[in-house]
C-alpha cells in the first residue's frame, strides 16, 4: 500500500527579486512581488514551490538571499530554489536563508563531482538535479545554459549518474514539450521513471488537467512542475487536484 | 511560556524557528544547556545524517541533557530517529528513549521517500482523531517500525510509524514545519500538552 501523494509544483521565475511572468490575481495588489505569489501557491494547495532566479548580474544576486527569507518566513510548504549554485558556498547561503532544496543544472554538467560534494555536506534530500533536454536524431541530448549549448551527453545515462553521485531528485524538462501546452514527454518520462530509484519531476507541455493525469498514470511521473497555466490562472490549482483525485490520482487536498 | 529549540547542526532549524514565528510564538534557539532545562517546551529538529549527528551531539554533551528532559520534547525527522536505541545509518547507537530500532527503507518504491503522505491510527494526546488522513510532508530514507508508542502510522509500501509518544516525549517522522496548515495544527498541539515527569 502506498498513499504517497503525486506533487503538484508551479514554477516562479525570479529576475532582480521579482516575478517575471504572472498576472494579478483578484486578491493580489503585486504579481510581481514573489512572496505573496508564493503564499497564494501555498493557500490554494500546490504541494512545493520552485523559484528559478534568472538573474544575469552576480551584484543583484543578492536580492535572491533576502528574497529566500522572505519566502521561507511566509510559507510553510517545501521550495526549491534554482539558477547559479556552482559552488558549495551559494549553496550554504540559500540553506541558511531557508530554502528546503537546491535546483543544480549547468553547474552539475560542467562539475559533475559538485553534486557528491553537495549530497555529502547537506544530503541528498537537499540536492535536485535540473535536466533539460532535446530530442534529436532519436536521441536525448542534454543541453546547459538554459538550453543553450548541448554538451555531447545523453539524457538517460546522465541522469543515472547524478542519482550515483548524490542527487535527491531529477527535474526533467523536455524542451521539445516545453511551451508547447500540448502535454508532456510522457514514454519518455515513464521510461526515465523506471530507470531511477529517486523520485522525478516532469516539466514541459503543460496546457491542461488531463496533461497532469496523464504525466502521473502514463508517464509514472512523481511530480509536475508548470508555470504558465498557473500563473495565468488557467488552471487553478484546487480545481486542477479535484480532477486528479477523480481519476483516481493519489494527492494531497 | 518559553520554547528552547536546540541549537546545533541540524539542517532545518530555521525551518522550525519559521513555523514558531508564523504562529506568533516567541522562542530561543540555543545549546545552552540551562535555558534548554528552564523551557517550558523543546524541540529537537534534525535534518542530516545519524552518525555525524549522534557525533556532534555527543561532544557538545546534549546526548545526556536531552535524555534527562522532564518537560515536552519534539523531535522532528532525524530528531525523532535519535530518539530511538539504535539506528542503521551508519550502524548508530542513538539516545535510547524510545527502545525502537531505526531501519532502512527495503520496499520496491524511490526512495527517499518524499513528499506528502496521510496519516492514519492516530493517537491521543500527541495525535488527534480530526488528523486522520491528512497529509503531512515527508523526506526520509530510514523508518521506524510500528510499535505501542506509535501515535500515528503511514503506508509507504509498509507501515512505519509517523509518529511517536512516551511519557514526556513527543516526535514527528515528518516534517510539522513544512506541512502547511495541519502540520501548523500538530506544532500547536505539541505545544498545548502539559506532562512533567
Amino acid at each position: 500500500m502506498n498513499n504517497l501523494a503525486k506533487r503538484i509544483i508551479p514554477c516562479l521565475d525570479i529576475r532582480d527579486g521579482r516575478t517575471v511572468k504572472g498576472i494579478n490575481f483578484v486578491d493580489i495588489r503585486d504579481a510581481g512581488d514573489p512572496v505573496e505569489l508564493a503564499q497564494r501557491y501555498s493557500e490554494q494547495g500546490a504541494d512545493e514551490l520552485v523559484f528559478l532566479d534568472i538573474t544575469a548580474s552576480h551584484e543583484k544576486r543578492k536580492l535572491l538571499k533576502a528574497l529566500v527569507e522572505k519566502v521561507a518566513a511566509a510559507i510553510s510548504i517545501p521550495f526549491t530554489v534554482g539558477g547559479g549554485v556552482t559552488e558549495l558556498k551559494d549553496a550554504e547561503v540559500l540553506l541558511t536563508a531557508g530554502t528546503d532544496k537546491i535546483s543544480v543544472n549547468s553547474a552539475a554538467i560542467l562539475n559533475p563531482p559538485l553534486i557528491d560534494e553537495l549530497a555529502r555536506q547537506f544530503g541528498s534530500q537537499f540536492v535536485v538535479v535540473a535536466i533539460d533536454a532535446r530530442l534529436e536524431n532519436g536521441l536525448w541530448q542534454v543541453y546547459r545554459n538554459g538550453g543553450r549549448i548541448p554538451v555531447g551527453r545523453e539524457l538517460f545515462e546522465y541522469a543515472r549518474e547524478m542519482q550515483e553521485r548524490g542527487a535527491g531528485e531529477i527535474l526533467w524538462t523536455s524542451m521539445n514539450h516545453d511551451g508547447t501546452q500540448n502535454g508532456f514527454a510522457n514514454e519518455t518520462l515513464s521510461q526515465l521513471s523506471r530507470q531511477l530509484s529517486i523520485p522525478l519531476i516532469a516539466s514541459g507541455g503543460a496546457g491542461t488537467k488531463q496533461h497532469f493525469a496523464d504525466a502521473f498514470t502514463l508517464g509514472e511521473a512523481d511530480a509536475a512542475l508548470a508555470a504558465s497555466v498557473f500563473h495565468y490562472d488557467t488552471i487553478p490549482i484546487p480545481v486542477l487536484k479535484d480532477f486528479l483525485k477523480e481519476n483516481g490520482i493519489p494527492v494531497r487536498s | 511560556m518559553k520554547i528552547a529549540i536546540i541549537k546545533y547542526n541540524a539542517g532545518n532549524i530555521k525551518s522550525v524557528s519559521n513555523a514558531l514565528g508564523r504562529l506568533g510564538i516567541e522562542h530561543a534557539i540555543t545549546d545552552n544547556p540551562d535555558e534548554i532545562k528552564a523551557a517550558d517546551k523543546v524541540i529537537f529538529p534534525g535534518v542530516g545524517e545519524a552518525s555525524t549527528t549522534m557525533a556532534y551531539l555527543k561532544n557538545k554533551k546534549l546526548d545526556v541533557l536531552i535524555r534527562e528532559l522532564k518537560q515536552p520534547v519534539l523531535g522532528i525527522c532525524l530528531g525523532m530517529q535519535l530518539m530511538c536505541s539504535h539506528s542503521e545509518e551508519g550502524d548508530t547507537p542513538c539516545l535510547g528513549i524510545f527502545d525502537l530500532p531505526v531501519k532502512k527503507f527495503l520496499v520496491d518504491l524511490k526512495i527517499p521517500h518524499m513528499g506528502w503522505n496521510s496519516l492514519h491510527e492516530t493517537k491521543a494526546p500527541f495525535m488527534e482523531n480530526s488528523l486522520e488522513g491528512e497529509f503531512v510532508y515527508f523526506v526520509h530514507s530510514y523508518y521506524v517500525p510500528v510499535a505501542n508508542e506509535t501515535a500515528a502510522l503511514t503506508h509507504y509500501g509498509m507501515p512505519f510509524s509517523a509518529a511517536l509518544q512516551k511519557d514526556n516525549f513527543f516526535a514527528t517522522q515528518f516534517h510539522p514545519e513544512k506541512s502547511g496548515a495541519e502540520g501548523e495544527r500538530i506544532l500547536k498541539r505539541f505545544l498545548d500538552i502539559e506532562v512533567r515527569v
